[in-house]
């Protein structure tokens, strides 16, 4: 019950008419965001984070979440409307989503989603507001060697678990990770992998590298594509919502199966994309008429729209209770609380009872607000899409610029925008993954400091990571995912000379 | 029911063609990228080296953590090269054809020239520049239309920035005429 009171506590702090106006704000932002294409959730996030360097932490913090859930219901719109999944976790949501429009039934199509999606993130936050405290009150307990065991497992999950090829994914890590090393040493104060070049002193700075990586890369990636488009217009009436919800008791499995899916996959690194198709696949598994999948199915909209926003929201857990992301978009809100001066892990929920709970009651007055939102201003966002992207391209570019020069000051930035946004650019086109990059570039320096200080008060014994039950089960967790693969095949390899 | 209500359409007349020749391969990209990053891993291993790799009387030293990252980056590159290598068969699929580089270049080329102009008209007025510009010459829209739109969305970033959020951003001669 104790989450209870604090929770009622976090909306007093949130009622207030400012912080109201923000979460509006935040929230067109974001469907703004989610709707046009080439861009989405983590490039928005990134590119609207300086609006928020001299809000205070709160605020921010309700601001930048609310472009998050934002976009991810703006995402819904182009996927059903024309097709165009704005984002890779709503692919799954054209295979029924866009035969839903094409049948006339669009309205029906988009009330599921933002349904479902709706009822996806409500699980979620229920599970971050019952579990994170726990977690965080856990993890207090925790020294530099149960934090580095933490560090490894997410980083080695990512490695183990990830679809792309392996070595890509660990060039993806390990580059990002010497990036955050370079510059001044914490530890010893000593600067490293300077080459005596002064504007590299301070280091790189993650959300610069974001903002080129996610912002300037995907206005290249777009103009690559045809930007022609044909689709499909819908208004929503309150009679075609009444149908859908009237229809949501028969689902009820379909959306707890999807809701449990996006949860786990949230949590540990497997992300929205892999949420939204297995939980998609997994309906049609389960289906008594399989052949109805694709050809316009509202189950087909309901699985996979729950399951990536479920994913969406639970990636925030593991960053407000342990100062880990979830996903791509939770670690530039991981930048965001290291710019305001916070500290992510679990003293935020001790030392920053307003600002977690505040947070965490933004999430779902944010959800319910953005609900309402969509449902009754979809005609004007897909509208959005007229506008030629030609005029889009280029103000996101200065959007970019704006953001990046913000977060220090410094010109120099500007360029180490441009150069991320080719190597993000080179590197999609090539199958390096962004998302480990992206994740170790901020956890680096965390990292190697769990490392260091573990090494120092053990005198350099690696045994350190397996001194007590915790931090042996954590470390060797971490090490059989890493080698998952090789598990795996061998598992498979035993079965079948058993067979 | 016939799809009736397709009230949407947006042409791009000149969207890159799918016939138009490949400039070059994902996989020779791979290469490159992969021979560079291990020039990376090799200096970096070197630099780290120098700074101190091994461990001192208060743990392990400033280059101790980065050198071994640098030596898993390292191999790991060397293992995309030997598979790149072994997979030369298989037939070569396209990194960019030349239309789509042109594209991406009509894009890439104004964001630079953006970035150089920034530093002395300031963000503004290069904004300005760069939107309208990009507008008349990609978009092929009508020049009034174009400066207008270019025109208010300076303003308005302007509006937004310095004077509601207080984020300072570099300016120029032409803000410094009306005292900012």
């Amino acid at each position: 019950m104790e989450a209870f009171s604090l929770l009622l506590h976090g909306f007093s702090v949130l009622l207030t008419w400012k912080t109201l106006a923000l979460m509006m704000v935040g929230l067109v932002l974001g469907i703004f965001v989610g709707v046009l294409p080439g861009l989405g959730g983590p490039n928005g996030v990134a590119i609207l984070l300086p609006l928020t360097f001299t809000m205070d932490p709160t605020s921010a913090i309700v601001m930048l979440s609310c472009i998050y859930w934002g976009a991810l219901f703006g995402g819904a719109i182009t996927s059903i409307l024309f097709n165009i999944p704005g984002e890779a976790w709503s692919v799954a949501t054209t295979f029924d989503g866009y035969p839903m429009a094409q049948q006339g039934r669009a309205a029906e199509a988009l009330t599921a989603a933002f349904t479902s999606s709706f009822i996806g993130s409500f699980v979620a936050v229920l599970l971050i507001t019952f579990l994170a405290p726990s977690i965080a009150s856990f993890a207090l307990r925790f020294g530099p060697p149960e934090f580095f065991a933490v560090y490894l497992l997410t980083f080695c999950s990512f490695v183990g678990l990830g679809r792309e090829e392996k070595h890509k994914i660990v060039i993806s890590m390990t580059f990002g990770l010497l990036l955050a090393g370079v510059g001044m040493d914490t530890v010893s104060g000593q600067l490293r992998m300077t080459f005596g070049w002064s504007e590299l002193y301070r280091g790189i700075n993650f959300l610069v590298a974001v903002i080129g990586l996610f912002g300037i890369s995907e206005i290249l990636l777009t103009m690559e594509e045809r930007l022609a488009l044909r689709g499909h217009t819908a208004r929503i009436s309150l009679g075609v919502v009444l149908k859908v919800w009237k229809e949501l008791p028969r689902y009820w499995v379909t959306l707890l199966r999807s809701s449990a899916i996006g949860c786990w996959l949230g949590i540990t690194p497997g992300g929205a994309i892999a949420a939204s198709f297995m939980s998609y696949n997994l309906a049609k598994r389960f289906a008594k008429d399989k052949e109805s999948f694709g050809k316009g199915r509202i189950e087909g909209v309901f699985a996979p729209e729950t399951a990536a926003h479920a994913s969406g929201t639970a990636a925030l857990l593991p960053m407000l209770a342990l100062g880990i992301p979830g996903s791509g978009t939770a670690a530039i809100l991981l930048g965001g609380l290291l710019v305001w001066g916070l500290n992510p892990g679990p003293l935020l929920f001790v030392e920053h009872k307003s600002f977690v709970w505040g947070l965490i009651a933004s999430m779902y007055l944010g959800n319910v607000v953005g609900f309402l939102l969509v449902l009754t201003t979809v005609p004007v966002f897909a509208s959005i899409l007229r506008v030629p992207f030609s005029a889009v391209a280029p103000m996101i570019v200065v959007s970019c610029a704006i953001g990046a020069y913000a977060i220090q000051n410094a010109m120099f930035d500007i360029w180490w925008m441009l150069l991320f946004g080719v190597v993000g650019y080179v590197f999609k086109k090539i199958g390096i993954p962004l998302a480990p990059f992206t994740l170790a570039l901020v956890l680096g320096n965390r990292a190697e400091d769990a490392f260091r200080l573990s090494m120092i008060g053990s005198g350099g014994d690696l045994l350190v990571f397996w001194s007590n039950g915790l931090v042996g089960s954590i470390a060797t967790l971490a090490l059989v995912l890493l080698f998952w693969p090789l598990i795996s095949s061998a598992i498979q390899r035993f079965r079948k000379k058993e067979g | 029911m016939a799809s009736t209500d397709t009230e949407i359409v947006v042409e791009d007349p000149n969207a890159p063609s799918d016939d138009s020749p490949p400039v070059t391969s994902v996989r020779a990209v791979d290469v490159v990228v992969s021979l560079l990053l291990l020039t990376l891993a090799l200096v970096l291993a070197v630099d780290n080296w120098r700074t101190g790799m091994s461990w001192d009387f208060a743990g392990p030293q400033a280059g101790y953590f980065p050198f071994y990252l640098s030596v898993i980056l390292g191999g790991a590159c060397i293992y995309g090269l030997v598979g790149a290598y072994r997979s030369r068969a298989e037939t070569a699929q396209a990194f960019v054809t030349r239309d789509q580089l042109r594209r991406v270049l009509q894009v890439f080329v104004p964001t630079l020239l953006f970035c150089v102009f920034m530093q002395w008209l300031g963000l503004y007025v290069a904004s300005f520049l760069l939107v309208g510009g990009f507008m008349w010459r990609i978009g092929r829209i009508v020049v009034w239309k174009s400066l207008l739109t270019s025109a208010l969305f300076s303003l308005i970033m302007f509006a937004t920035f310095e004077i509601a959020f207080n984020v300072i951003m570099p300016k120029g001669p032409v803000e410094a005429l009306f005292g900012y």
